[in-house]
């Protein structure tokens, strides 16, 4: 499997000569880069069947490596360090600390499933990078994400409630990661929404701040799904993440 | 039962979103059916079906969570269509659908789930789930709509917006891409059909299926910024005033980062934003504020007064 991307050599890698003949042929520049060899000795074989047994890493070994997903990928367009091919790659071959040099923006994925869409071998590629990043934190590679972050305190807020007021999520997820809660496009926002004076509008989302919305009845299914929660974090610690 | 007359009556799963910042949706979307005369049933006691983030934590809670609104509109109200304006919970629903019908291990965990909620199990096939795009399009139709528009939407340039959960990943929606009359997970057109039949002139816009970013709205909002300027800008290009959108997400979406790249990267792109729903109504004749408009971040209260909408 071949990796034809130059950006993912490292730097220190790359060789360019200014002056450099061999066997009377000048070879100096661009035209002529060389790769400095170097030996992986550091494999962890388990890799693949760690990121595997996570939520959404399940077909990972269906994968040949023909790049679709990383071709229609929305986050690549804009960041060409985020290659799911790359990534997935490396996770096969067990080639761990290749993986962790990208550690804190494999949890950038958009979930947009384009790579999803495009894939030829049903490896679920977004699922993928959901596995992976929460494989990072697990073991400790990363902090937790602010993405993982929103997904708990909007996790927590559904079992809790059934249902989701919008404002409440932001607050608790700008708490928990310590941003201010008036950015000046919040600002700019609010501004914006007063203008037509939508008060039916206004007047419901003040009352849902202080009432929050829930599905009546919720307490059964709220339990349920907490314990449910709670055996699989057993699991996973009693299985593999210790 | 034709499909024509089976979406007549349909269960209403409006979802969070609609009850908060996508409220001009909700109050679009009902008015809409009512000046169609088309009945909604809104499902009782619902909850949230999981967005994208409860999936992130465990897959198979999502599952349940979208299960039970199925359950509800299935056992507790005898209804065999949901109708889910937001694609969010439409994409969930279809989702829990797909996997209920296809992994052992997701029934298992919903079945057990479910009993100790305390509610009956909902089994696939028991419901079928449609967006509020299949509800109009097969009841009312483009040939029903001309027949009704009173304020044509003619002079009006739409980019359509359809965002990524409408159509992606394509599984999950085995009804899509079967030939003439069925929408298209890789061009969809049913918006631009509606819009077009209302009398609006919908320009040729590349973005229609790409990502606003929905997902790191907030916890990520450089880059969701970056995606829904693009969007914003392909719109311009494409010669549109107006972007027609069809979920809460990606709408609030682009309201929000249109606000933030002003702030944030000084670029100001001048296109209005409206839930597609909002254009039909007023093509149907009703006032902007009956279908929510003032309720809008994106202004375009001016723009419609123009356009002879006001």
């Amino acid at each position: 499997m071949p990796i034809h991307e130059k950006s993912l050599i490292r730097p220190e890698n790359l060789k360019t000569h200014d002056e450099l003949v061999i066997d009377g042929v000048d070879v100096s520049g661009h035209w002529s880069t060389f790769i400095e060899s170097r030996v992986v000795t550091d494999y962890n074989e388990a890799l693949q069947d760690e990121i595997e047994a996570l939520p959404g890493g399940e077909y990972i070994h269906r994968c040949w490596q023909c790049g679709s997903c990383t071709n229609s990928c929305t986050v690549n367009a804009i960041n060409p360090d985020f290659n799911p091919r790359y990534w997935i790659y490396l996770i096969r071959m067990g080639m761990e600390s290749e993986l962790l040099r990208d550690k804190d923006i494999i949890w950038q994925c958009v979930s947009c499933n384009k790579c999803t869409y495009a894939c030829p071998r049903d490896v679920f590629p977004e699922g993928v990078m959901k596995a992976t990043s929460h494989w990072l934190e697990l073991k400790g590679h990363t902090p937790k994400s602010p993405s993982m972050h929103f997904d708990e305190v909007f996790t927590e807020q559904i079992v809790k409630t059934g249902k989701i007021e919008e404002s409440r999520t932001i607050r608790r997820f700008f708490a928990r990661t310590k941003q201010a809660l008036m950015q000046d496009w919040m600002i700019e926002m609010t501004k914006r929404m007063l203008r037509h004076l939508p008060l039916g509008m206004l007047t419901r989302m003040g009352l849902a701040t202080l009432v929050a919305p829930r599905t009546s009845n919720w307490d059964a299914a709220s339990k349920a799904m907490q314990e449910y929660i709670d055996e699989q974090e057993h699991d996973r610690v009693r299985n593999r993440y210790r | 039962m034709t499909t024509k007359e089976k979406y007549k009556k349909v269960a209403y799963y409006p979802g969070c979103a609609l009850e908060g910042t996508g409220h001009s949706y909700n109050r679009s979307t009902k008015a809409v059916g009512k000046a169609l005369g088309l009945d909604l049933v809104e499902v009782k006691n619902w909850n949230c079906c999981g967005a994208m983030e409860v999936k992130n934590i465990d897959p198979k809670l999502q599952t349940y969570l979208s299960s039970r609104v199925m359950s509800v509109a299935a056992n507790e109200m005898d209804m065999d269509v949901v109708m889910a304006p937001c694609n969010g919970c439409y994409h969930n629903l279809k989702k829990a659908e797909y996997d209920l019908a296809n992994d052992e291990e997701s029934v298992e965990v919903v079945d057990k789930l479910s009993k100790k909620a305390g509610h009956k199990t909902y089994e696939s096939g028991q419901v079928e789930t449609i967006h509020a795009l299949d509800w109009i399009k097969q009841t009312i139709g483009e040939d029903g709509l001309r027949e009704r528009v009173k304020n044509s939407l003619s002079g009006i340039k739409v980019a359509n917006y359809y965002g990524c959960m409408y159509t992606r990943p394509r599984h999950i929606f085995p009804e899509k891409d079967q030939g003439p009359g069925s929408e298209s997970t890789s061009k969809p057109h049913f918006m631009d059909d509606l819009l077009a039949a209302a009398g609006a002139e919908n320009v040729d816009f590349p973005l229609k299926t790409a990502c606003c970013g929905g997902a790191h709205t907030l916890s990520d909002s450089d880059t969701s910024t970056k995606l829904v300027l693009n969007i914003l800008k392909a719109a311009k290009m494409a010669g549109a005033d107006v972007i027609a959108t069809e979920c809460p997400t990606c709408h609030s979406g682009l309201e929000m980062h249109q606000i933030r790249a002003e702030k944030r990267l000084g670029e100001k792109v001048d296109v209005k934003i409206l839930y597609f729903t909002q254009l039909l109504g007023m093509a149907l004749g009703l006032k902007p504020r009956k279908v929510g408009v003032h309720e809008n971040i994106s202004d375009s209260i001016g723009f419609l007064k123009e356009k002879g909408l006001g």
